[in-house]
């Protein structure tokens, strides 16, 4: 009896030593990455104006006032009007909740799909795992662009279809990750010993795998996030993704095309406003990445 | 090595399968009945057996697996119908815009080559200098630009205010200039950045040590040494980029009106011309993987390290 407990406690020990984090002090290190803790505080804050932004815009994004169109910036339109006569400032901040939200969308659904797929595919193994890994690869080949064209040609131009189609793309990316840490893992000691311990296979993979795959997965989704953003508002200004009048910064500046060479101004704000964000979502991510000393590949 | 092009050429059937399985599916699920439009279209009151006989001439009154087989079976001899919209056989169209497409992609690859291996040289001799953190400076807005947006003030800048250079359309060398620039900036700027970690990852070795101890001058090692070696990682991501050039030329060419099979794609789309939607989706995605695959197999032919490496795992 005395044995079995010895081993047993031989055992938890290898566990914990697999599931203790290497981080002496984080927060030393987080400061040695301004870049990353500006790129967060504005994030944040960025975070702070959607939620808020409804109470606080000057305007109703939507209002069309034809009176009032393309007018140039005033104290009752910080960023003027446009074609139709809607505050551009209103229609910026509602858009950002828009694309944050979509992106948001996004990144749970592929995680919530591509993370237990890869763990299950890494795990379990053999004939299941390779099953997995031809769809995986069958998948990856494509560019969610291609994707989106053949969903939106087909089904109709719509900001679901194009969700959809994202999604369809990206939930194996998660997988193809997922999978390889779990190769990994699997075969090191604190695993054998878990195992040896008699915990079954639910156990092992929530929390002796699980806590392994936290922190990659987070520097993917948030470097995936800037990605997202890019190709929703790509297709959204192609006229694949939101629809008018939503106000979404690339459908904004499609609408603003036409006026082009006399307001530029029209596709000058939302696009920054594009850029800003998915730099602000690169930062994050590259400055997580060496914060949680995840490796490239 | 035969292993491997076997391995390959396995894995190129799965994803054409697929890709063709999907397109499939998305035009069962196409919303409206392709019987009763093109009834419609002849504008004589039809009746219930005229329906049945051209459901009959269709082939849609079979299973849905031999539906798919026929379907298969004309794709692969380049049948993809005629464009709903002009009646032209749509291969004509494809090959009439291919060589527009391929003539963006050779442009954007040159402006690649052009900002990505100097900069990245530069930046990796004169590491933790201001050229290196212009490089990540740039490498960090390539990653956040819009394509789109970025074509777009182009041309504002150099045609609308400067008339340097044609706003849209092809024809004269001037023509492709913007829209390489649009749709090669974003690849550039990460590859510098991918080429200097490799040129580091090289120059710490010990053949460019002994290179260095037998006086070889710092550029020479740079260019003939250190930039083959680091080349090769380079080009192993270079393939999915074949992919990213392809989705990205959709953009670029409506922008810039670029008569190509993206601007084709997206004419159709918003005309629901289906015949041309399903060529385009199969070709350029079975284009995509087919580049993958060469260039995957050349470097596995250029690097016996991976080749090794490749031939253990499958």
């Amino acid at each position: 009896m005395s044995s079995n407990n010895n081993t047993l406690s031989a055992a938890a020990a290898l566990i914990q030593q697999g599931r203790s984090t290497r981080s002496t002090s984080r927060w030393k290190i987080l400061m040695r990455y301004p870049l990353m803790l500006i790129g967060f505080t504005l994030f944040l804050t960025l975070i702070l104006i959607v939620i808020a932004g409804p109470y606080f815009v000057p305007n109703d994004p939507l209002l069309i006032q034809m009176s009032e169109r393309l007018r140039p910036a005033s104290w009752d339109y910080p960023l003027g009007t446009d074609h139709l006569g809607r505050c551009i400032f209103s229609r910026l901040a509602a858009g950002a909740q828009m694309t944050l939200s979509l992106a948001g969308i996004v990144i749970t659904a592929t995680v919530l799909i591509g993370v237990p797929i890869g763990l299950l595919s890494g795990y379990v193994g053999g004939r299941l795992d390779s099953f997995i890994m031809r769809i995986v690869d069958g998948i990856g080949a494509l560019p969610e662009i291609i994707v989106a064209i053949a969903v939106s040609g087909f089904l109709g131009p719509s900001i679901t279809n194009l969700l959809i189609a994202i999604i369809a793309v990206k939930w194996v990316e998660y997988v193809r990750l997922v999978r390889s840490i779990v190769l990994l893992e699997r075969e090191k000691e604190y695993m054998e010993a878990a195992r040896a311990a008699g915990f079954g296979t639910w156990h092992m993979i929530r929390r002796q795998l699980l806590p392994h795959i936290v922190s990659p997965v987070i520097v993917l989704a948030s470097l995936d996030i800037g990605k997202i953003i890019l190709i929703v508002s790509s297709l959204s200004y192609l006229g694949l993704g939101a629809q008018p009048p939503t106000p979404e910064w690339g459908a904004m500046l499609n609408d603003g095309r036409p006026y082009f060479q006399t307001i530029p101004e029209l596709m000058i704000y939302p696009g920054l406003c594009i850029m800003l964000v998915v730099m602000l979502c690169n930062l994050i991510g590259d400055g997580l990445r060496q914060l949680l000393d995840v490796r490239n590949k | 090595m035969l292993t491997i092009i076997k391995e390959r050429l396995l894995q190129l059937v799965i994803v054409l399968f697929f890709l063709s399985l999907f397109t499939f599916t998305l035009m069962k699920l196409a919303p409206g009945d392709p019987v009763f439009s093109i009834l419609r279209a002849d504008e004589v009151a039809a009746t219930t057996a005229d329906e049945e006989a051209l459901r009959k001439e269709l082939g849609l009154d079979q299973p849905i697996y031999i539906q798919y087989t026929k379907w298969m079976y004309s794709i692969m001899q380049f049948d993809f119908g005629s464009s709903l919209i002009n009646g032209k056989p749509v291969w004509k169209d494809i090959l009439e815009r291919l060589p527009a497409t391929l003539e963006l992609a050779a442009g954007s690859l040159i402006v690649l080559l052009v900002i990505s291996i100097p900069l990245g040289l530069l930046a990796a001799k004169y590491e933790g200098k201001w050229i290196d953190h212009i490089s990540s400076i740039l490498a960090l807005l390539g990653a956040s630009i819009p394509a789109f947006w970025l074509g777009l003030m182009l041309i504002y800048g150099f045609s609308y205010r400067l008339g340097w250079l044609p706003t849209m359309g092809m024809g004269s060398a001037a023509h492709l200039v913007l829209p390489s620039i649009t749709l090669g900036f974003g690849l550039a700027a990460i590859y510098a950045r991918m080429l200097r970690a490799g040129l580091l990852e090289v120059l710490v070795q010990d053949y460019i040590r002994a290179a260095r101890a037998r006086g070889v001058g710092e550029w020479r090692i740079m260019y003939k040494h250190a930039l083959r070696a680091a080349l090769i990682p380079v080009m192993t991501v270079f393939g999915t980029s074949a992919g990213s050039i392809l989705a990205g030329s959709v953009i670029i060419e409506t922008l810039f009106s670029w008569p190509g099979l993206g601007d084709m794609a997206i004419e159709a789309i918003f005309k629901r011309d289906y015949p041309v939607i399903q060529a385009y989706v199969m070709i350029s995605g079975s284009m995509i993987v087919m580049v993958n695959l060469l260039i995957d197999l050349s470097y596995t032919w250029i690097d016996p390290r991976v080749r090794y490496v490749k031939e253990r795992i499958t």
